[in-house]
């Protein structure tokens, strides 16, 4: 079966800095992957990447077979496609809660109004912030936001579903309220990318576990074996040290 | 593929060379380029070609070029409007001076919390106000033939009382400016501050102002611009600047080259100020990193 993400010796330099180097990883439909690795790794890079938002300097991306990184392929149309969500949830201050996830089916998807507004309060409901879609995101706290902003991604119906660090931006509280969502979505078959600090969440949720070191995969596998028997020494210093900072 | 131990890295590696996936990326995005500069020269040339077509051809073109573009009398005429311009640029750089300090002031005045600042907030805003919606040539005409007929002592020049009208309407012009700018900056820059014991005008002077003035500097400058063409209205008062001197030389050649004279060096005046602007904003973005 195609993946339904391939990436193929990867590469991405920022002003002479390495950042993805001969970057390989396959995603298959359904699986979760979780993307962990020291700060400049190359974890969010990757994601921005496949997103189109970074242009890569060598390498091959297909997103259901399709050759994304081809010139010729409308960005747009590739992004329309897969859903990304920020560590600093991104949200546009000057909408309502509704606004913001109506944006995208009704201007770009060109669903009608009363359509795109029905569904996104579904999914508010299923979030429990359904009293909330009025509001606007300042007056959220960083969980609502967070939950808001992934719910404004699921609207579109992505094949793909990206996860930069979205929980790093909050408290140990407003944490278990998105993850809960995230691993719900798992449940209904979401194909998931997600960079993340939360070794406790990835050993739970994710099919597989990439560590990255330098701009490469250095070590994969299922999460009982990367986070009980590492094999590559970097990786064990990696999670030795993140047991010592209590974060396992 | 799940499972699977990576060997690890080699540690002498080529260098690397662009894949051949990557080196047909590269001739596509610089076919691309090559196809976009040619089709922005074609397009310039065609517009280039209607537009003189358009202009030259026009029945009266032969007459206007005789009375709007005469070499000879943009010669002649060059000394005189130039000896005007130097006014036009002493009374700018006072002037510009003068209104950027008034609004910066009057912007920080406005901004002042507390109901013992509440008159001066308000002296600012109906200032603001006020001097916004009166006409400049109005004001002109107050301040160069109004004030002087009170008679004072030590009254002082026409071309001063000009200036001052100059200041305080672009005064008020600045001042939304300066405002908007120090609005813009999140309120927690000044918590930040306030935290480390900085007081509110310590907050002000080192903290939000510097990252106002630099979020404002294009407007600031349209202003100065739009200013630098005003500073001319004084001689509705007497004294003979660009324009005026230029209207001089049409009333005395019965041709109107002289304007246009007069008009490109206005335009040549505002370049450098154009460019300074936008270098001191594009080098502040760079500095803190921001990308484009």
């Amino acid at each position: 079966m195609t993946p339904v993400l391939r990436c193929e010796n990867l590469r991405k330099s920022f002003r002479g800095n390495l950042v993805l180097d001969d970057l390989t990883l396959d995603v298959a439909e359904h699986e979760v992957v979780a993307l962990i690795g020291a700060s400049g790794s190359g974890k969010s890079t990757l994601l921005r990447c496949v997103n189109l938002l970074e242009q890569i300097d060598d390498g091959l991306i297909h997103l259901d077979g399709e050759h994304i990184t081809d010139p010729r392929v409308d960005p747009d149309g590739v992004r329309r496609k897969i859903g990304i969500v920020f560590q600093a949830y991104n949200l546009f201050p000057h909408m309502t809660v509704l606004d913001n996830i109506t944006l995208a089916p009704t201007r770009v998807h060109r669903r009608a109004r009363t359509e795109a507004r029905e569904q996104a309060m579904a999914w508010l409901g299923r979030v429990g912030l359904a009293d909330k879609a009025g509001e606007y995101p300042d007056r959220l706290s960083g969980g609502q936001q967070q939950r808001v902003a992934i719910v404004r991604a699921l609207v579109n119906s992505p094949r793909l579903l990206l996860l930069d660090e979205v929980t790093s931006a909050l408290d140990p509280e407003l944490v278990g309220e998105v993850l809960t969502m995230i691993r719900e979505l798992k449940g209904e078959g979401m194909t998931m990318v997600l960079a993340t600090h939360e070794m406790g969440f990835a050993r739970q949720v994710a099919d597989r576990v990439v560590f990255l070191d330098g701009g490469r995969v250095l070590e994969q596998g299922p999460p009982e074996q990367v986070f009980g028997a590492p094999q590559q020494p970097r990786t064990q210093q990696f999670l030795r040290r993140i047991v010592e900072a209590g974060r396992l | 593929m799940t499972g699977s131990v990576l060997p690890p890295a080699a540690t002498a590696r080529a260098p690397w060379q662009p894949s051949a996936v990557e080196r047909g990326r590269m001739a596509y995005r610089r076919r691309r380029a090559i196809f976009s500069v040619l089709i922005a020269a074609v397009s310039t040339a065609v517009v280039g070609v209607l537009l003189t077509v358009a202009v030259t051809g026009a029945p009266g073109w032969d007459r206007v070029k005789a009375s709007f573009l005469d070499w000879d009398v943009a010669k002649e005429s060059l000394p005189e409007i130039l000896h005007g311009l130097v006014l036009n640029l002493e009374l700018l750089v006072f002037c510009a001076i003068g209104a950027l300090a008034v609004g910066l002031v009057v912007a920080i005045l406005r901004t002042l919390r507390g109901p013992v600042a509440f008159p001066v907030r308000a002296i600012a805003t109906g200032y603001t106000y006020a001097f916004r919606g009166v006409p400049l040539i109005i004001v002109l005409y107050v301040m160069t033939l109004g004030v002087p007929g009170l008679r004072l002592q030590g009254m002082p020049s026409t071309l001063v009382l000009g200036g001052v009208a100059l200041v305080i309407t672009y005064g008020a012009y600045l001042a939304e400016v300066f405002r908007a700018g120090i609005e813009s900056i999140h309120p927690s820059q000044i918590a930040a501050a306030r935290s480390l014991g900085l007081t509110y005008r310590q907050a002000m002077r080192h903290v939000v102002l510097p990252q106002a003035v630099r979020r404002v500097a294009p407007p600031l400058l349209n202003d100065t611009v739009a200013l630098q063409k005003d500073v001319g209205l004084v001689s509705l008062a007497g004294p003979i600047d660009a324009v005026r001197a230029a209207q001089i030389q049409v009333a005395e050649t019965y041709n109107f080259t002289p304007y246009i004279v007069a008009g490109v060096l206005f335009v040549l005046l505002a370049l450098p100020l154009i460019g300074v602007t936008d270098w001191v904003t594009l080098r502040a973005a760079r500095r803190q990193g921001a990308r484009g």
